[in-house]
């Protein structure tokens, strides 16, 4: 089997607009009619941030040191400023949430010009995928972004099912919804924490594992493992849920909106943190559309771009739930909006629970799904099966598959190509890190250093999602 | 003969005032890391000693015996020297401040010979009253940026240079307002010298009196002591430790020592200028100094788990926009005052 020839198309990277917003004019109409925010846009009007400031609808546009700006010039050499100073800043370093480098040209403390350098968690996943079977990818989705692994578990199953024509049973897709919404949840409340620090707030960050702890061990009892649970698989589940499991996810999801109370007593109308935090790294709609920005941080300057909405999956069209979005486009809305989804989740969590049918949680097709373990062990057939799957794999239909999930940190999307045999020809994983991440050279010039530290934790990256 | 007895009696003094000081500097540090946990729903630390109480001394056994690296830096002498003057400009202000009513009778036999310790006030609980111990303290504590600057200077390292760029900032905004803050209390009191303005609040307390002022006077203390949320010059999250990241071994130790004698002694003046020094009731003086003195240390701490860290241009707009006017305010308002009822 020759593999490694370069696959000729040019790959998706942008994000893709909602169908319904047809044109870019459409988009900036749609946020400003205001159709899926009430509950920010209801926030507001109750004066949920400082005063009457809040309703402005413009974001400032002049950055605090615009005298600074005026004199970037990308074009000239180093050596024409003497009194300059080039900082790196990482790849080991305290706030740039993993292995990345940003070079960092200095006037004083504002940020001239800054260059993020990436590369140093490349481990080749989309590479080694096409070495492996379909089921042994699975492990390595979870590595992508390690702190949302069964988010990228989602995706790629979602994509090989995709290409297969298959559809899981009700049971298994409202399980992956859950599991989907929990990871999203404690992907959200790491940000929380880690965002929180970077700014000098220590006791979010404790508060906030309190939570994903206890959402840890959820994803433990269900899959055996926390960061990387791989508990979906190609057509289903790994395994039914164990007993008892609903009912602590209940617990947790009654309990939970009261606990996001210590972390908005410390942080939402804290003076130091609205002012850290307030007019920070505005994105302008067109800027966000520019970039191809996706995920909350998209959603933060008000375009209401979630792929659950837009393109539901997982029969997410079923239930319920707002997608927040921002006003200014700056980092304190981003702050808003993700502690929003989280109460999001919530909701959607407790309406998969209740709605949870009995049933297979996977499909019930022999080139799929793995016999019973009773039955590898009694009939031929079975213990042929199984032997076949675990030794070839799931052979997929020969052809290529785009699809697109809205993981916690944006949109992630797996473009697979298939040549017919049981491991993939091609794949190709669009992160929502490493297209949000582009943005930030952009954000930071002008600004203080400082403001670098929180524009870095609030466009959410994970590097291990930016180099893959 | 009596200047022996003055000499002795003080050296005993300092050596005991040192050795408190000391302790007390390293059970700060427990104390902040396990008042942080019980806010933090952590326990702090705990496995060294009973509850943790020999920690400190771990830590200073540890700090003692690590490899002091030496670096290629361009500013040796510098470089070395600049973790003493920070340190000892953070301890030594508290010669002058009275920690204590009385620690010795008032006269003394020596050999035969009676000895007036009352004359020179040999017998009161300070080392040294100096009639301007304000302007003494403010003075010695400036110092200390020295050392930070001079230490991020000669580090040779672009994070500490950083540092060292931002406490020069940091403090000249600061000092001043601090200063300013305290000569409210000096209308009041009509002194500089420490006893005299502890003596002064034996009635009442002078944050009575300067609420506005203690409050400017503890903000500025903030920014003073490099605390959260204005330690701006050695956070970690942007500078890596700032000014101390190439430090090791007892230098750093020194650096560490430094900042939290710092916290001391600021809430020491702070407990001296407003909250009435060692005078309460029940209780011995010295117990009282240090039972204030502690709750503020609690406040410095308490403050650090609450509050982000603002932003180097913020914080110099908010020294120079409205710490700076208030106090001016502050002192034309206790100057009326005083000049009408006083």
């Amino acid at each position: 089997m020759g593999r490694g020839g370069v696959y000729p198309r040019p790959l998706i990277t942008r994000c893709k607009r909602h169908p319904k917003e047809k044109s870019l004019s459409q988009v900036k109409e749609n946020r400003t009619r205001g159709e899926i925010r009430p509950v920010l846009a209801q926030r507001y009007a109750d004066g949920w941030g400082v005063g009457a400031k809040r309703g402005r609808l413009q974001p400032s546009a002049s950055p605090p040191f615009a005298a600074t700006r005026r004199q970037v010039s990308v074009e000239k050499p180093m050596s024409q400023y003497p009194e300059r100073l080039i900082l790196n800043v990482g790849p080991q370093h305290p706030s740039t949430h993993g292995v990345l480098r940003v070079v960092v040209e200095l006037e004083g403390e504002v940020v001239v010009r800054c260059t993020p350098d990436i590369g140093y968690l490349h481990r080749g996943i989309e590479k080694l995928m096409e070495a492996r079977t379909y089921q042994q990818c699975l492990p390595l989705t979870d590595r992508i972004d390690y702190l949302a692994g069964s988010a990228n578990n989602l995706g790629f199953v979602l994509a090989v099912e995709k290409l297969l024509g298959v559809e899981v049973p009700p049971r298994a897709r409202y399980i992956r919804v859950i599991i989907a919404e929990m990871t999203r949840i404690a992907s959200h409340l790491f940000w929380l924490g880690t965002h929180a620090h970077d700014l000098g707030a220590m006791t979010p960050l404790f508060y906030a594992f309190r939570e994903r702890e206890q959402l840890m061990d959820l994803f433990e009892a269900v899959a055996g493992g926390r960061l990387f649970p791989c508990y979906f698989r190609i057509g289903g589940l790994a395994r039914d849920l164990p007993d008892g499991w609903t009912t602590e996810v209940r617990e947790f999801c009654r309990t939970f909106p009261d606990k996001m109370k210590d972390y908005e007593t410390l942080l939402t109308r804290n003076p130091i943190w609205i002012r850290r935090t307030r007019d920070v790294g505005v994105l302008t709609v067109d800027e966000v559309l520019d970039y191809g920005l996706s995920g909350p941080v998209a959603r933060g300057s008000g375009i209401a771009w979630d792929v659950r909405r837009a393109d539901p999956y997982c029969g997410y069209e079923e239930f319920d739930f707002v997608v927040p979005v921002g006003q200014n486009g700056d980092t304190y809305d981003r702050y808003l909006v993700r502690l929003e989804e989280m109460r999001q989740s919530c909701r959607i969590i407790e309406q998969a629970l209740d709605r949870l049918p009995e049933g297979d949680i996977a499909v019930d097709d022999p080139t799929i799904t793995y016999p019973k373990k009773t039955d590898v062990y009694t009939r031929i057939e079975s213990l042929i099966q199984h032997f076949l799957l675990v030794e070839e794999g799931i052979r997929v239909p020969e052809g290529e598959v785009f699809h697109h999930t809205e993981a916690p940190k944006g949109e992630l999307a797996f473009f697979i190509v298939s040549d017919g045999t049981s491991r993939p020809f091609r794949v190709r994983a669009r992160t929502p890190s490493f297209v949000n991440l582009q943005v930030l050279s952009k954000l930071a010039e002008g600004r203080l250093l400082a403001d670098l530290i929180a524009l870095i934790g609030t466009i959410d990256i994970v590097l291990a999602d930016v180099d893959r | 003969m009596d200047w022996i007895v003055y000499g002795v009696i003080t050296l005993i003094k300092t050596a005991v005032l040192l050795f408190v000081l000391l302790t007390a500097v390293a059970y700060a540090t427990l104390m902040e890391r396990k008042v942080l946990g019980f806010m933090q729903l952590r326990l702090g630390p705990n496995r060294v000693g009973p509850w943790g109480l020999l920690q400190p001394l771990a830590d200073g056994v540890k700090l003692f015996f690590k490899e002091d690296i030496s670096l290629p830096v361009s500013e040796p002498r510098l470089y070395a020297i600049a973790p003493w003057v920070t340190a000892v400009a953070a301890i030594t202000p508290f010669l002058a401040i009275p920690f204590a009513d009385t620690v010795a009778p008032e006269t003394v036999e020596v050999f035969g010979r009676t000895v007036d310790l009352a004359q020179y006030g040999i017998h009161r609980g300070v080392i040294a009253d100096l009639p301007g111990a304000v302007l003494f303290i403010l003075a010695i504590s400036s110092l200390s940026t020295y050392g930070v600057v001079l230490g991020g200077w000669a580090s040779d390292n672009r994070y500490s240079l950083l540092g060292g760029i931002r406490v020069t900032a940091q403090m000249i905004s600061y000092e001043l307002s601090l200063g300013m803050a305290v000569v409210g209390v000096l209308l009041v009191a009509g002194s500089m010298r420490l006893t005299e303005i502890v003596d002064a609040q034996a009635r009442l307390p002078f944050i009575v009196y300067q609420p506005l002022g203690f409050v400017l006077y503890l903000t500025a203390a903030f920014a003073e002591a490099c605390r959260t949320p204005f330690d701006l010059i050695e956070c970690e999250n942007e500078l890596v430790a700032g000014y101390h990241t190439e430090y090791s071994s007892m230098k750093f130790g020194l650096f560490q020592l430094a900042e939290y004698a710092h916290i001391i002694t600021v809430s020491a003046v702070a407990v001296t200028l407003y909250l009435g020094g060692w005078q309460g009731p029940w209780l011995p003086s010295g117990l009282w100094f240090v039972l204030k003195t502690g709750a503020l240390v609690f406040f410095f701490i308490w403050v650090r788990a609450t509050y982000p860290r603002v932003r180097y241009d913020q914080l110099m707009s908010f020294g120079w926009k409205v710490l700076l006017p208030l106090s001016l305010a502050n002192i034309l308002a206790t100057g009326c005052a005083v000049a009408w009822w006083g």
